[in-house]
């Protein structure tokens, strides 16, 4: 990575990871939702 | 008029509004909107004397001269005009001659320009080595179009100054 | 015709046309993202002046371009929301808000990552970079307007007329780069004529951006259809639907 390997993981890296959270945060609300219906 | 063509009408206009007004106020600041002077803005000394300010442009080939240490002088061009820069200090690694550059400093009394910071700016072409050199070989220049926008206009009118206090 | 807009518009009717079309739009994400992103990391060659540095060009212009998109997309489903009180587009407006402040994120961020190495600083305000540290704080202001309603629909309409009145910063950040000098450089692809970019380096990028809205479309979806969920909650379609998906 000609010396800049940080910067490039880096970015990809934090890019995966705010990927991540928009899969990961509609799922768990969408959990949470269903769940609350079902106490009612 | 029905209810909803009122509030597709204010809708409109509202964004219209906002537009019109952003338009205006980037109008009458837009020299504030710039982020540095060219040469051409210097040389006509739209600029006040020992003001700190950014200067963009290229490193003109060949004028590149390195002093003791982290001491360097060269030379930074747009398409019209030069003006010497001298700089101590870690430099990026893109900085070359040929390459653009945004420096900040001040204008000393010699006409020299005094920088205590050196960006390097690159422009939107991306290529493979190979092809590079190619191109190189066919004309070799970095453009000199990116710093063609003076803050002051091409050719600043003397009346032009008065307006920098 | 528009008994079928009618029709989309409907909560349930909306929530199972979503349902289906979802993983289909998240495996379509997904392949062009890995092509984008392997095609980025592995396969185009280094650039002849940043080397390998200029591999975050396939993270950073994706998010970039899809933080401004969103917004239009977040402005005109405001738009409709406003002029024809439809609750859908209400949904779209606030589902869309923090997908398109996380993408303004990843495009400030990486920027950063990529101004540190090259331009040798991470930040300066220079036109470009204000005015999409601008479109950030707009998505957060429609976020925050959203959370601090109780009443949804009152505050999505809120929500609307910032988000309305927000997308004169789009075309800004879009043509700040020609419309004054800046430390940021010129678009690559993102304008018309030819790009500024081998074609080998050129297809993963578009892959990579491709890849990105659809993802964002996923994730908005998603987004959309929990709004709709806890909007109608108590309703008979929703407690149809818990009943019917055991272990979701």
């Amino acid at each position: 990575m000609s010396g800049y390997a940080p910067y490039v993981w880096g970015s990809f890296g934090f890019t995966a990871m705010v990927l991540a959270w928009n899969w990961w945060a509609p799922r768990s609300r969408r959990r949470r939702i269903l769940e609350a219906e079902l106490d009612e | 008029m029905t209810k909803r063509q009122q509030r597709m009408t204010a809708v409109a206009a509202l964004v219209l509004g906002i537009g019109v007004a952003a338009a205006l106020a980037f109008t009458a600041f837009r020299k504030n909107m710039m982020y540095f002077y060219t040469p051409t803005d210097l040389v006509a000394q739209a600029v006040p004397a020992g003001a700190k300010i950014r200067l963009g442009g290229l490193v003109v080939a060949g004028t590149l001269q390195r002093g003791e240490g982290l001491d360097v002088r060269f030379t930074v061009a747009d398409c019209e005009q030069s003006v010497p820069v001298r700089y101590s200090g870690i430099l990026p690694d893109l900085f070359r001659e040929g390459q653009g550059i945004v420096a900040t400093g001040r204008v000393g009394p010699d006409g020299v320009f005094m920088a205590d910071e050196v960006l390097a700016k690159h422009d939107e072409n991306y290529m493979p080595p190979e092809l590079a050199e190619k191109l190189v070989a066919a004309d070799g220049r970095h453009s000199c179009a990116e710093f063609s926008r003076p803050v002051m206009g091409r050719r600043p009118a003397i009346a032009d100054r008065p307006s920098q206090s | 015709m528009w008994t079928w807009f009618h029709r989309l518009a409907s909560p349930p009717f909306f929530f199972r046309l979503a349902e289906r079309w979802a993983p289909w739009l998240g495996v379509a994400a997904l392949v062009l993202l890995a092509w984008g992103w392997i095609g980025g990391l592995v396969f185009a060659p280094p650039d002849y002046q940043q080397k390998d540095a200029f591999r975050i060009i396939y993270v950073h212009v994706p998010a970039a371009a899809v933080s401004l998109s969103l917004y239009t997309l977040m402005a005109l489903a405001g738009a409709v929301a406003v002029i024809w009180r439809m609750k859908l587009a209400e949904c779209v407006l606030v589902a869309t808000a923090p997908v398109g402040a996380s993408m303004t994120v990843v495009a400030l961020v990486t920027g950063m990552l990529w101004g540190k190495p090259m331009w040798g600083t991470y930040w300066v305000w220079d036109a470009r970079l204000t005015s999409e540290l601008v479109l950030l704080f707009l998505y957060l202001g429609v976020i925050g307007l959203y959370r601090a309603f109780d009443d949804p629909r009152a505050g999505a309409r809120a929500c609307a007329l910032l988000a309305i009145v927000g997308v004169v910063n789009v075309p800004i950040v879009k043509y700040s780069v020609e419309w004054w000098n800046s430390l940021h450089q010129g678009s690559t692809i993102m304008k018309l004529g030819k790009p500024s970019i081998a074609l080998e380096m050129a297809i993963p990028l578009y892959a990579a951006v491709a890849g990105t809205l659809l993802f964002c479309g996923y994730a908005i979806l998603r987004r959309v259809q929990n709004e709709l969920l806890w909007r109608e909650r108590g309703t008979q379609w929703v407690r149809e639907l818990r009943v019917g998906e055991p272990g979701r």
